[in-house]
């Protein structure tokens, strides 16, 4: 007899019958429906209707029944939190049985019911059984105080269960340990503020000693939790990194890589020069190696993970090039990961091994994979020099096979590699020339024609091929237009003579015929270049290109150290900090590697990178993006350009200058001063940067008077405040207050870029808010913002957006979008800046209002430290428009009746008592919707205090 | 004079989403935004309010091959059927089963899985978790399964819904992992046996313990107290699979050795064992039970535990360097198609290479073959071959390798007339087995026993077998 019985269905309502045998009288009866209840659950049918039914069943010696019930109880307990009341006796009574199993069975679903009210029921049960002599029940009752934590914080630290919970990490039981570490580790998590693991030598010692002694899952918490810790000095962090390295030989995975991420993290405070460095790296090599002989979904995992360390520390797997082989059963996304590593680890020393298995991938079947690796031929290429001409053969291989998709990928990184060196590979060009018709993808049309254009003095029918391009012009993407149009320039400047025709029809199809702007604008470009000066066109067309750096696809030094700090967690799988995924502000806390700091000792020698700052080997990258100057030159940038950045960045304000200073100036009588890529001089650069701030803040300057003013003349302004660091939005720091000036609210903004490339395309917009704050224009940045540039702006806001009530509830959520990637934080907002200049009150309708609202929806607070009198308290307040509605002095205390109103109609009514000689006053609120008072507190304190 | 537009739209469209989500209306944002809405919707908590901090599993869902849901498991609040299709449509887009990635993020969750005997385990995570933990945990759900019912199938799990759900119970509190070795679980929750169910049915008694197990007592979680046999017995099987990659002129592109020391102990008492090794050199890269004392490792390359009860893999372990790795069978192979043809030969023998004068057998070959074969006619000198021409995958079943008369399989390929001849060879997949040989050399010096009087019964066996063997042709 099996289980599957349970699921048969029975003609009449199965609800009805199920309810009948859990009433029924015989034991067994009622355990086999209890049994069948639980197999619906498992198919996901509701039978929460029974609730109370198979409650009935709870008071039972069985201990099978009383386990199913208990089954049943932990899965609807958190739906019907009304009905697990009636439940709450039998719990306190389980927790009193003699049997562990059943105490430790009441106070695991006790915790989950989430009912504030009885709460406080399970306190006394609880505390009984954290101090329980059974450790089953001990570290059962070490999971029930993150439960309740988790509903009631407040009472968990009030009725002292933290500390229970601190010294439960001591325990001699390894369960217990591992689930307390659990616990703490989930409530600090969740209230990043609460020091609760607060980590100092004594606490991490007594962490290091439970690693030792308990299960694998509660070593990883207590690994993660070690993570967290910065040691003073490398003494510290090489003691801690001993006793860390015994759990690389765990057979557990996830133990093994947590402890990995603790020692890349502590390495960092090591210096190169010690043996225990060289120990260190050795020992990391074996363990990272084992994962990938683990299933496939772990291998992945652990794949890219290695993808960050082999970045950060390419050393430590210089080695193990062969275990990334990839096997042809493989999953794919194994695969992938494993050909990205294969080409990090690319070396001139094993680059011959490398390219042969590279050359093997490129037969195999999978066509995501075989582009992948013909790409990856072509980076080998630029990655190892003295490789280059074996890839560029390789490719001319593949070429051969005539395998369409090999081809058209082949032809795109040969195009690369001409990138990088230049002039000695061209003899290939007539190859390519042979596969042009069989080319359909627009990047490798795109490829080609750039190779034609580039090389067009070297190709006799050049301008017979780009005309076969031509006749097609309307239905090519975007892609192989800009491209066509560069190239055929190209071709007229370097053959003037029998091309004139060919570069007039390009020019009339791209400013003439076509609906994309960006193609219209470089066709009037060149057209005007072209028709003005055509020395100079030959200069700026025909310059001469940065060399492509070797590296392509890096993450930027500041985040890889942030992921290393992430190493094992969905972050480290994504290559992406928790931040850009997990709501910000609570329980991401911001990571960064520890500094160096050596102990008196050691001696550093000073040539070795600072704390922080990239090391020297490390390649530097440079962002990759689109700007106008380097498209106009043809950079084609794919890959990273490389060259100092400050110089792409005066080139690209150049191209702005070139736009925004009119098309006239390139047309004026100074030709000589567009000669090529270096005819910004720097002061011109700055000219247009400095032009759309000031044209950015130029509206809110009329206004803003929120230098000292402010309170006179509108309400109180609050100093801008950082709401979106650089670190969290790859470069752009946003600071900002809101401001209200005769009746419209401003939220003012100040943008800075750090990052080094330009930022433009900025859009605002806001989540639903309490109050439908929404911005009442777009965000108008008129220039792009160069690296280190901030700019003002002043964004007028109004409240006719759609609302929903957020908590707090004046909290609102931004969306900031540029041409990087958007960028999500939030902010509170002071309450005064809703209040409306009418918010004056009747005198009668005040008392008649303040009678009618009722008590309990009065709210009192203490404004402490205020060295105002009544008057200037009445007039500082009146700017804010809270308005004094009447004064009483009532037995020498001075009593002021005010009134506001907010934007959304809700009226506030206030009552301030101030005692002469007294800073402290009492505000009294009442409004017919309380949760606003404490933020008019909020708002009162700010106003008068500033 | 010409004007060129200037400016490109940047206007950003807002629509409010369910649960407060912001949008950012695709089309007019770059590319890069849209990758955020489409992977990086900000997180599954903007603007949800409050967040409750569910670290760890949330809930489970059992998927079988044909894409039926039909087990569910919930440990905080009920997660609707639903969420499952963010699954399947990474399953359809993967058109292999064995090519779902694990990691797949949804708007409000993400879904962590594991593919283990034609089911999908699938995890639902609502934060940031280390993934590895989540599949590392799923793998032992599908181990215990395994070791309750005999095998980890849809069947057996359906026939045991109960038990499913108290082990599930019993291994995950509030997201947190508790017992999950098989000694404790195993006298929490009785396994089920066809006697058992059959006194259960008459006595009434029940497959729930209703005593705590006593190893949780104890600092040795792993083992349970008041072990009893009457014959103490400890066998160790050393099981070693080389995975290998061989190139066409059959030079070794890449090999190395997994191995394993997997354990039977049945022994009374609380036995504390050493296991010591004639060449312990050989383990530079090692994973251990849980049980083994690693000081004792480290310091005297000894292995010195107190054995959990039953069965369990004592070590894992990883030889490397190429010259130990020594290669048992060699191939011959001549795979060709003809130009413009529609038939091609096919030739492969195989012999033996390296085996240390052992008999290399359960030999079988097995070759995925390019899509434009529709057939082939061959013939083995031993052994029996078949061809399935829907999966176009050749198994060559060769039993043992005689020296005198090496194995071969020839004849023609049929190939799809008119289709272009196959621009790849296939890889051949072989496996074999050699009985009482560790290939890597290792062997076990001695056992002792300790903290028990009785003499136990002792034994080793030693296996090699091919693991991801692959030449390539």
């Amino acid at each position: 007899m099996t289980d599957s019985k349970y699921f048969t269905t029975t003609k009449k309502g199965e609800i009805f019958e199920l309810k009948a045998e859990l009433n029924s009288d015989k034991k067994e009866k009622k355990k086999e429906a209890v049994k069948k209840v639980i197999a619906s659950m498992t198919v996901g049918k509701d039978v929460s209707a029974l609730f109370p039914d198979v409650v009935n069943c709870m008071q039972t010696d069985n201990l099978e029944l009383k386990k199913l019930v208990y089954l049943y109880l932990m899965n609807y307990a958190k739906s019907q939190p009304d009905m697990a009341i009636m439940a709450v006796n039998t719990f306190v009574k389980d927790c009193e049985d003699p049997n562990p199993l059943i105490r430790a069975l009441a106070v695991r679903t006790m915790g989950c019911i989430r009912v504030d009210k009885i709460t406080e029921y399970l306190c006394e049960p609880l505390r009984k059984c954290l101090k329980d002599e059974d450790p089953y029940v001990r570290k059962t009752a070490a999971v029930c105080v993150a439960k309740l934590h988790d509903i009631n914080a407040q009472l968990v630290e009030d009725q002292g269960f933290l500390d229970t919970l601190k010294d439960l990490i001591s325990d001699s039981n390894p369960m217990v340990v591992a689930n307390a570490v659990a616990a703490l580790s989930e409530i600090a998590e969740s209230h990043p503020s609460s020091n609760l693991l607060d980590l100092n030598p004594q606490s991490i010692n007594k962490l290091l000693t439970a690693l030792n002694e308990c299960t694998e899952w509660g070593q990883i918490f207590i690994l993660d939790c070690l993570a967290n810790y910065t040691p003073k000095d490398d003494r510290e962090a090489q003691s801690i990194c001993e006793r860390v390295t015994p759990r690389l030989s765990h057979a557990n995975s996830a133990v093994v890589l947590s402890a990995v991420k603790v020692l890349m993290k502590f390495m960092e405070m090591l210096s190169k020069d010690l043996d225990y460095y060289g120990t260190l790296l050795k020992k990391l090599a074996p363990p990272l190696v084992t994962l990938l002989s683990a299933e496939p979904e772990l291998q992945y995992v652990a794949l890219r993970n290695i993808n960050l360390i082999v970045q950060k520390r390419p050393e430590i797997l210089k080695h193990e090039m062969k275990v990334f082989f990839v096997k042809y059963n493989d999953p794919i996304y194994v695969k992938l990961e494993k050909l990205d590593i294969m080409i990090r680890l690319a070396s001139q020393a094993n680059i011959a091994q490398v390219l042969a298995e590279l050359k093997e991938y490129a037969t195999e079947v999978d066509v995501d994979f075989v582009r992948k690796a013909v790409r990856a031929i072509g980076r080998c290429a630029i990655k190892v020099e003295q490789s280059a001409e074996r890839c560029v053969s390789t490719l001319l291989d593949l070429i051969q096979t005539k395998v369409n998709y090999v081809v058209q990928e082949a032809i795109v990184v040969i195009k690369d590699i001409f990138r990088k060196y230049p002039n000695k590979y061209e003899s290939v060009i007539a190859t390519l020339c042979e596969n042009l018709d069989s080319l359909d993808e627009p990047e490798a049309r795109a490829a080609m024609i750039w190779i034609v254009g580039e090389y067009a003095e070297r190709i006799d029918n050049a301008d017979e091929l780009l005309e076969s391009f031509l006749e097609g012009f309307h239905d090519e993407s975007t892609q192989v237009q800009l491209q066509l149009l560069t190239a055929i320039v190209k071709l007229f400047l370097k053959k003037p003579t029998e091309t004139q025709e060919l570069v007039q029809q390009v020019l009339s199809l791209a400013t003439q015929d076509s609906d994309n702007p960006d193609l219209r604008d470089r066709g009037y470009i060149y057209w005007r270049l072209l028709s003005t000066d055509p020395v100079a066109a030959k200069e700026v067309v025909l310059a001469e290109k940065p060399l492509i750096s070797e590296e392509t696809d890096l993450i930027e030094p500041t985040l890889l150290d942030e992921l290393i700090c992430y190493i094992g967690t969905l972050a480290s799988v994504y290559h992406k900090p928790p931040s850009a995924f997990v709501e910000g502000g609570r329980g991401v806390v911001h990571k960064s590697l520890p500094p160096r700091t050596a102990s008196s000792e050691s001696t550093e020698s000073p040539e070795t990178a600072p704390a922080g700052a990239p090391s020297s080997e490390q390649p530097d990258v440079i962002p990759t993006q689109g700007d106008l100057l380097g498209d106009l030159l043809n950079l084609d940038l794919g890959p990273p350009v490389s060259g100092p950045p400050l110089a792409t960045s005066s080139v690209q304000m150049g191209a702005v200058d070139l736009l925004g200073g009119g098309l006239d100036s390139l047309m004026g009588d100074e030709p000589e001063g567009i000669g090529g890529p270096n005819f910004v001089a720097p002061p011109a650069a700055a000219v247009p940067a400095n032009l759309g701030a000031s044209m950015g803040s130029g509206l809110s300057d009329l206004f803003d008077l929120t230098s000292g003013v402010g309170t006179l003349s509108g309400s109180y302004v609050a100093p801008k405040a950082v709401w979106l660091p650089a670190m969290k939005a790859k470069g752009l720091e946003i600071s900002g207050t809101f401001t209200r000036q005769v009746g419209s609210i401003s939220m003012d903004l100040q943008l800075t870029n750090k990052a080094l490339q330009v930022m433009t395309d900025f859009a605002i917009q806001f989540n639903r808010n309490s109050f439908g704050l929404a911005p009442a224009a777009p965000l108008q940045v008129h220039a792009p913002l160069s690296p280190n540039q901030t700019v003002e702006i002043s964004l007028p806001l109004n409240t006719v957006g759609s609302v929903m009530k957020m908590e707090p509830l004046n909290n609102l959520q931004v969306a900031v979008k540029n041409n990087i990637d958007v960028f999500y934080f939030s902010t509170l907002y002071p309450l005064h800046i809703l209040f409306v200049e009418d918010g004056k009150m009747d005198r009668q309708m005040f008392l008649a209002t303040w009678k009618d609202i009722p008590n309990e929806n009065e709210a009192q607070f203490q404004i402490r430290d205020c060295p105002l009198n009544a008057e200037a308290v009445s007039s500082r307040l009146q700017s804010s428009n809270i308005f004094t509605v009447a004064k009483r002095n009532v037995e020498g205390q001075d009593m002021l009746y005010q009134s506001l109103k907010l934007t959304n109609g809700i009226w506030v009514l206030a009552e301030l008592r101030i005692q002469p000689g007294n800073p402290s006053f009492t505000l009294s609120l009442k409004c017919r919707a309380p949760e606003v008072s404490q933020h008019v507190y909020q708002a009162y304190e700010t106003i008068l205090k500033n | 004079m010409l004007t060129a537009p200037l400016s490109r739209p940047s206007g950003l469209s807002c629509r409010q989403g369910r649960k407060g989500e912001v949008h950012l209306q695709p089309g007019l944002l770059g590319s890069q935004a849209q990758e955020v809405q489409t992977r990086w919707r900000p997180s599954p908590c903007f603007g949800a309010g409050k967040r409750s901090p569910t670290k760890m599993i949330h809930s489970l869902f059992l998927i079988n091959c044909s894409g039926d849901i039909f087990l569910e498991k919930h440990w905080k609040s009920v997660v609707s059927q639903s969420v499952c299709d963010y699954f399947f449509e990474a399953q359809e887009k993967a058109a292999d089963v064995e090519n779902v990635p694990p990691v797949i993020s949804t708007p409000h969750h993400y879904l962590i899985s594991i593919h283990r005997d034609r089911l999908f385990f699938v995890s639902v995570i609502q934060t940031e978790v280390p993934p590895l933990f989540v599949i590392e945990f799923l793998h032992r759900v599908a181990d215990t399964f395994q070791d309750y019912f005999g095998e980890c199938s849809e069947a057996a799990i359906k026939d045991n819904v109960v038990i499913v759900y108290e082990l599930l119970e019993e291994m995950l509190d509030n997201g947190f992992p508790l017992a999950t070795e098989s000694n404790i679980l195993k006298e929490l929750i009785k396994p089920p046996t066809i006697l058992r169910s059959v006194v259960n049915s008459i006595t009434g008694s029940s497959n729930v313990g209703d005593t705590l197990p006593t190893g949780q007592l104890s600092n040795i979680p792993w083992r349970r107290a008041g072990v009893k046999y009457t014959n103490n017995e400890a066998y160790f099987d050393v099981v070693e699979e080389i995975d290998a990659i061989i190139d066409k002129s059959g030079s070794t592109v890449f090999a190395e050795i997994q191995g394993v020391i997997d354990a039977c102990i049945k022994l009374s008492g609380m036995p504390d064992l050493s296991l010591s090794f004639m060449n312990p050199r050989l383990l530079d890269d090692v994973s251990f039970h849980p049980c083994i004392r690693f000081k004792r490792w480290e310091s005297e390359r000894v292995l010195s535990f107190i054995p959990p009860d039953g069965n369990f893999r004592l070590i894992s372990y990883r030889v490397s360097s190429q010259n130990l790795v020594a290669i048992p069978v060699y191939v011959k192979h001549s795979i060709s198609f003809k130009e413009n043809s529609s038939c091609g030969r096919f030739d492969i023998t195989i012999g033996p290479k390296q085996n240390m004068g052992k008999t290399i057998e359960g030999i079988t070959v097995t070759v995925h073959m390019p899509k434009v074969v529709l057939n082939m006619n061959l013939t083995p000198t031993q052994g029996s071959y078949t061809f399935d021409p829907v999966t176009k995958v050749l198994t060559w079943d060769v039993g043992k390798i005689t020296p005198q008369k090496l194995p071969s399989l020839k004849g023609l390929v049929n190939l799809q007339s008119g289709a272009p001849k196959p621009e790849e060879n296939p890889s051949l997949n072989i496996q074999f087995k050699i009985q009482q040989l560790a290939i890597s050399g290792l062997k076990v010096n001695r056992l002792d026993m300790y903290g028990e009087k009785y003499k136990p019964f002792k034994g080793v066996k030693y296996v090699t077998k091919a693991g991801k063997f692959q030449v390539r042709t």
